[in-house]
């Protein structure tokens, strides 16, 4: 119970589905105060305290589970690792794949729990597949696809059937004070929303160029390559408009010499995708199989053929992308009109277009 | 339900509760003058005698607080506030304070510059006075105020406060005792201790939350920590719950009276519980002094078990008690009373308080020796976090 909404009427649904539920609160930081920013992130002593009133008011035991060292080890140093390899990751979704489906669920089952339940947007089958919630703007099922079977088989997501509005009102009506409170949006261990001063707090800085990645030409100066992503096109900082009065967006990130290349958004475009080695959330399919890949968060869906094999999933989309950045999930998805389910996902190593390759 | 957690709260006497609403229905403010005023008056200086008398101290020595906390905050801050000096700013304090007076304390060092000593204990959690000997001996003016616990809150342990107010009184030190464990429970002798201020608890003897005194000795000052109506000798302004100090009064000398029969019977319960808690959980480890202890306390150390999940499992099964530790924004710490006994941090993480009330019995003790075993075998799997 992150103390919002979603996990607040979350449980409240699970209680009344008959469950013997107990709210569990993750502190996440050794230093709360640290994290405290009023009702942003999900890791403040306020964000306790909402959490504990609402299972007061649902008459369910609450424990504050410090979960502090994992989550730095597991999340915010691979934030910081990856970062610094040039590459964008997700944290939530390895929050979700380290700590709330993996060190909290292991823990919950030892202690003698059947599954975990989350405010989470996202459905599961009757067939156990995830599948995308209801709600298109809240799905969360891209951030869930790392989950193994055996979590998803203890996982409970009670609120995927149900449009986040209408969880809004549920909430009011159950008398729950975290009805109206806004929605996190950040990473919840960067307090201040200011990415760009954490990871330089941590990697440091470092002057390096930016370069034009058709001619060469030196464009201008930056301090840091872990300060961009692939894609970026705002904060380049250059002094001087492109030949062509167009933008130019972050086409490569090299930590080894920190180099960051730049050019138009064409060069973005991409329709080939490699990931690291795969999670089946599905039965495992061998050969080329055509389904829906879905890149970020939120991100745009792409029909797309996919082929597998047990290091790395392989896609070849059917329109381009554009601006995918290594580190983000590639998740699969099998177009359902229940609900898409997810059938696997893998971390994106390396992106490519076939046709600027000539094949 | 089996409540095995009465240092934390126990519930009001029957016969303090009756005094409670009986006076509570009184109209009339003890400060007042007129008839009302005066029956108001009357109740509360019977309460301060009753109490005065049952613990070895003079009526005009008991001091009304709204809880322990301020009582021990008015003896540690009030004393050292107003014996302070430019050469004397020390507090000597012990290791095993509870929160309100270590972090009262702490507070004096962080924001006022106070010196402070923290005096060890041994393995068992009982005070050492060596440091504070030599400490005596050398710089004895520099010292404000020393403050010992009379018993110890999480391992129970009994502290020897008359030793060192018979060390300090030669040189004239005052000496604060926070006896809020051991009132009603040990015997306790305000004027044959030696000390000079002495914290009780209404809630933790069978009288109203929100209720505390200070015996504060005629010739020791302290500075106010609240101004105002100038009640209680001028060092504790508010007017004074009427309702609340006789149902304190009421409480004190029901257990004073009755302790040594009611201690008697709570240590053969709590014998009973570690006896039956051993043979159950063989690797438990009993801390605390095991003879010179409350009678109503028993802790222990499960090694390979969080507290925490021990405290879920157990209250999931219908059996509360405590950890032996604080928390910190709701993340559990390890205590500061077991890693001053020398316990390693993962201990001082696993352990458990089990503490007995007048309303214990038997089955209580049935209770949890019938869950624990489960509760551990189950903590034990999901290990330390």
């Amino acid at each position: 119970m992150s103390g919002g909404v979603d996990s607040a009427v979350a449980a409240a649904r699970a209680v009344e589905a008959g469950h013997d539920v107990t709210g569990v609160h993750l502190a996440l930081s050794k230093n709360p105060q640290t994290y405290r920013t009023g009702a942003r992130g999900c890791c403040t002593i306020e964000d306790s305290r909402d959490a504990r009133r609402a299972a007061d008011v649902l008459g369910i035991p609450f424990y504050v589970w410090d979960m502090a060292e994992r989550f730095h080890e597991d999340v915010v140093e691979d934030f910081y690792a990856e970062y610094a390899n040039g590459r964008t990751p997700n944290p939530c979704l390895r929050c979700n794949e380290k700590i709330k489906f993996a060190a909290v669920l292991d823990r919950a089952m030892a202690l003698g729990f059947d599954a975990v339940a989350t405010g989470h947007y996202a459905r599961k089958g009757e067939d156990g597949l995830l599948r995308r919630a209801v709600d298109p703007g809240k799905d969360q099922s891209y951030v869930l696809a790392v989950l193994t079977p055996a979590q998803l088989a203890h996982s409970i997501f009670p609120l995927g059937d149900t449009p986040k509005d209408q969880v809004r009102v549920e909430a009011e009506n159950r008398g729950l004070a975290v009805a109206r409170k806004p929605d996190s949006h950040d990473i919840c261990f960067i307090a201040d929303g200011d990415t760009s001063g954490f990871l330089k707090n941590r990697l440091g800085t470092e002057e390096g160029e930016i370069v034009d990645a058709a001619t060469g030409e030196v464009l201008g100066s930056h301090d840091g390559s872990h300060q961009f992503t692939i894609g970026q096109r705002h904060g380049l900082g250059l002094k001087r408009p492109a030949a062509d009065g167009r933008p130019r967006y972050v086409l490569s990130i090299t930590p080894v010499d920190n180099r960051v290349q730049v050019g138009p958004r064409e060069a973005l475009r991409i329709d080939r995708i490699r990931t690291g080695r795969p999670v089946w959330l599905a039965p495992e399919r061998e050969g080329p199989f055509e389904a829906e890949v879905q890149l970020r968060a939120h991100g745009e869906v792409y029909p797309a053929t996919v082929h597998a094999d047990a290091d790395g999933l392989t896609a070849r989309l059917h329109k381009p992308a554009f601006g995918v950045a290594a580190g983000q999930a590639l998740v699969v998805y099998d177009p359902d009109t229940t609900g898409d389910a997810v059938l696997a996902s893998g971390t994106i190593d390396s992106t490519a277009s076939i046709e600027a390759a000539g094949v | 339900m089996a409540y095995l957690d009465h240092a934390a709260t126990t519930p009001m006497l029957p016969q303090a509760l009756d005094a409670y609403l009986r006076t509570a229905r009184a109209l009339g403010n003890a400060s007042s003058l007129h008839g009302s005023g005066r029956t108001a008056r009357r109740t509360v200086e019977e309460a301060r005698e009753r109490i005065a008398e049952v613990l070895g101290a003079k009526p005009g020595e008991v001091i009304f607080t709204g809880s322990g906390t301020e009582a021990d905050n008015l003896a540690v801050k009030g004393i050292h506030w107003d014996r302070r000096t430019g050469a004397r700013n020390r507090i000597v304090s012990t290791a095993i304070e509870h929160h309100a007076v270590a972090d009262a304390v702490a507070w004096l060092g962080d924001h006022e510059r106070a010196d402070v000593t923290e005096l060890p204990v041994d393995k068992l959690g009982c005070v050492e006075t060596t440091e504070l000997a030599a400490l005596l001996d050398e710089r004895a003016d520099e010292i404000t105020v020393i403050t010992c616990m009379w018993a110890n809150n999480e391992v129970g342990t009994l502290q020897p406060v008359e030793a060192i107010a018979a060390m300090a009184a030669p040189h004239g030190i005052p000496v604060h005792t926070d006896a809020i464990q051991a009132v009603g429970h040990v015997p306790v002798d305000f004027a044959a201790s030696g000390a000079a201020a002495l914290t009780l608890s209404g809630h933790k003897l069978g009288g109203p939350t929100g209720t505390g005194a200070l015996l504060l000795r005629r010739d020791v000052k302290a500075t106010p920590l609240l101004h105002g109506g100038g009640q209680e000798r001028e060092i504790r302004s508010g007017t004074l719950d009427v309702p609340g100090i006789a149902a304190l009064a009421e409480a004190v000398t029901h257990a004073v009276r009755t302790r040594e029969t009611e201690a008697a019977r709570l240590a053969g319960l709590r014998d009973d519980l570690v006896a039956r808690l051993r043979a159950a959980v063989p690797d438990a480890i009993y801390n605390g002094d095991p003879e010179l202890r409350l009678p109503g306390n028993a802790h222990f150390s499960f090694p390979g078990c969080e507290g925490d999940a021990l405290l879920m499992l157990l209250d999931a099964a219908g059996v509360e008690c405590a950890t032996g530790s604080a928390c910190s924004a709701g993340i559990a710490q390890p205590s500061h009373v077991l890693l001053a006994m020398g316990a390693e941090a993962d201990d001082a993480r696993s352990s458990l308080r089990f503490t007995l009330g007048w309303p214990t019995t038997e089955a209580d003790v049935d209770a949890l020796v019938a869950a624990l075993p489960e509760a551990v075998r189950r903590a034990k799997t999901a290990g330390l976090t």
